[in-house]
């Protein structure tokens, strides 16, 4: 703070980044652990425990929507692997793998998008031109790497069990002659059909990661230019990232909705909303300013980041704060317009969901909206590195369970619950993005020496 | 703000001369009234010591009074003045309430702190701002020091203290 001058020769002190063998060791541990879960869970699974849903078979299912204003609701959903009343019309058996596939699929969006929004972090702030992240630039930098890791896990999903998670893939219900036939499904069919799907989910990642490494090859190459003074009067690796970064912005601003109709909305293939995609990208969004923070916060009580200040964190707390009001006003500009105007095709979406799945329902808004919007309101707690981790991690949590809540109706419906199968499998995620951020990591300067903001980052000051 | 006070205003040319210039005057045990400056001056709030802002807490206040009031205006009026059935609705449906709540908030808390910001600043219709120097609105730091509360030192010790620390003009006495 006041006073304490601090010169560019300091910056050559500062501690990066080691895997160490510890760290190395802990990860290993949780993914046995991770491991193990899955696969007593699984066990279990075929024994018939822990599978849900049995109590439900009983035929009076049905009855107890029908009483309501919204009884058709629930004809348009009735066949195939999708909603609420359909299940008892005498599909297919439920069969464990169905709700392994859709486990999988759902933390593999989950972290798809903290891997994206590392990206888009990095890119926004070129292209504002912010010098306060510098110091913590190289955090959001390593998110990237875990895109291709969820791109193969999301494509093999597809592949073998895309029948489970999206109803549409079935070729049957755009068959006029099949008796299967969907004339809603029908109309969508040629944006939503296999070979599209398959060439827009390679896309997105593929141009994600391209311009993901692009950055990335700009900063590192920035980082070994030597004479900081002869550089920094000719910027150009950092001019070359503002290009790459407003390709990518624009790339990013179609792909995140497209992605979040295609991943996400589809499951629900008859319902539709047009703020899905900003619904998902602000889920998203907060996620990865939450994910960025708690690293900040970690790597920082492990003595990393000694130039990082409090203003810093404030920022990053700032940020958690905004886009969790922002998120709220999307959730709830999606809700009221579909509340009011009660139509049934449109409220079946939010009737699933309240009546199949009430108590995470609420929970969604009050651990997404009432927490981070009360906790994080004053100074201190934005300040405060203890007080930022409780917030980043109670968030990421709560938006995992949005995203739950996005994914599960549609696609298993009752059959869906918390068990040890879940477990592991964030368990395993969690360690996996882990692994690949921090080897990342470690292999750069902690600190990129030679961004032009990068005396700004170290003044920063609110 | 009735009584006018006496003031000596320094006037300086160079943020790089007044923070260190504000740090050390401040050590003497003179009490510097405030620095008026063209454009935020980093550390300058620290290097003068100020308290916390408590806007923050007004803000709350203001915030909270508007979503009491819109909260209470709208379940009166369309819950047991005069209800009405509008789309077959609950007489009192909670998301219908959002948005008129949300944004009563966010008015009576930018109306009251913009209020705040009038009294607490003396400004306002009829009241004369108080303006030691208008060039502080230009391209000079102005700061002023209130002679009334710095007893222990003489006028002449200030202005003498003042052009130590790199004033760039005689310091004058003003009385607002």
């Amino acid at each position: 703070m006041a006073g304490k001058h601090i010169s560019l020769s300091d910056l050559s002190q500062e501690k990066n980044f080691e895997f160490t063998p510890k760290l190395r060791k802990q990860l290993i541990t949780a993914i046995v652990v991770g491991v193990a879960l899955l696969v007593i869970g699984i066990i279990l699974w075929n024994f018939g425990i822990g599978l849900g849903g049995e109590e439900h078979h009983g035929a009076g299912h049905g009855g107890g929507h029908e009483g309501g204003s919204h009884g058709g609701g629930h004809a348009p959903e009735g066949h195939g692997a999708g909603g609420g009343g359909g299940e008892a019309g005498g599909h297919h058996a439920f069969h464990w793998t169905k709700r392994l596939f859709v486990d999988i699929w759902h933390n593999g969006v989950f972290f798809t998008g903290i891997g994206v929004i590392g990206v888009f972090f990095v890119a926004f702030n070129y292209l504002a031109q912010a010098g306060w992240s510098t110091l913590i630039k190289r955090i959001p930098e390593t998110f990237g790497n875990f895109l291709p890791i969820t791109g193969v896990i999301l494509l093999a999903m597809f592949f073998i069990g895309g029948h489970d998670i999206f109803h549409w893939t079935d070729t049957s219900l755009s068959d006029p002659k099949s008796p299967n036939f969907d004339k809603i499904i029908a109309g969508k069919v040629s944006y939503l059909n296999t070979p599209f799907f398959l060439v827009r989910t390679i896309l997105y990642f593929g141009l994600w990661y391209l311009m993901f490494r692009l950055l990335r090859k700009m900063s590192l190459k920035e980082d070994q230019e030597v004479d900081f003074y002869k550089y920094s009067k000719n910027p150009i690796f950092h001019k070359k990232s503002g290009i790459y970064a407003a390709i990518f912005i624009v790339i990013f601003a179609v792909t995140s909705s497209t992605a979040a109709w295609d991943w996400v909305m589809s499951i629900d293939t008859h319902w539709f909303s047009t703020m899905f995609g900003w619904y998902m990208f602000a889920s998203w969004f907060v996620t990865g300013m939450a994910t960025i923070a708690l690293y900040v916060v970690v790597l920082k009580g492990y003595g990393y980041f000694k130039y990082v200040k409090d203003s810093h964190i404030h920022d990053l707390g700032k940020f958690i704060f905004a886009f969790s009001i922002f998120w709220t006003y999307i959730w709830f500009a999606q809700f009221l317009l579909i509340y009011y105007a009660n139509i049934p095709e449109e409220t079946v979406y939010f009737l699933h969901r309240m009546e199949d799945f009430g108590f995470l329902f609420y929970f969604n808004i009050i651990i997404n909206f009432a927490f981070p919007f009360l906790f994080l309101m004053t100074r201190a707690s934005k300040r405060r590195m203890i007080l930022v981790k409780i917030a980043a991690v109670g968030v990421i949590l709560g938006h995992w369970l949005d995203f739950y809540l996005m994914i599960m109706p549609g696609t298993i419906g009752k059959h869906a619950g918390f068990g040890l199968v879940e477990i592991g499998l964030a368990v395993l995620f969690v360690a996996g993005f882990i692994w690949v951020t921090a080897s990342a990591l470690a292999k750069a300067n902690i600190i990129p020496k030679n961004h032009p903001m990068i005396e700004e980052s170290l003044y920063h000051d609110v | 703000m009735a009584d006018a006070s006496k003031y000596i205003v320094g006037v300086f040319d160079d943020e790089d001369v007044l923070l260190p210039a504000v740090k050390k005057i401040r050590e003497t045990g003179v009490q510097i009234h405030d620095v008026y400056t063209p454009y935020p001056v980093h550390h300058l709030d620290t290097y003068l010591g100020y308290k916390r802002t408590r806007l923050g807490k007004a803000a709350f206040m203001f915030g909270a009074t508007g979503t009491t009031l819109a909260i209470t205006m709208i379940s009166y009026m369309l819950g047991f003045d005069w209800p009405m059935d509008i789309g077959g609705k609950d007489f009192l449906p909670a998301p219908n309430f959002v948005p008129v709540t949300f944004e009563a908030t966010v008015l009576i808390s930018a109306l009251g702190m913009v209020g705040t910001f009038l009294v607490s600043r003396n400004l306002g219709p009829g009241k004369k701002a108080k303006m030691f120097d208008p060039r502080s609105t230009d391209d000079k730091h102005v700061m002023a020091i209130n002679l009334d509360k710095n007893t222990k030192h003489s006028k002449d010790e200030i202005v003498a203290i003042l052009k130590e620390h790199g004033v760039t003009e005689e310091p004058k006495e003003v009385e607002l």
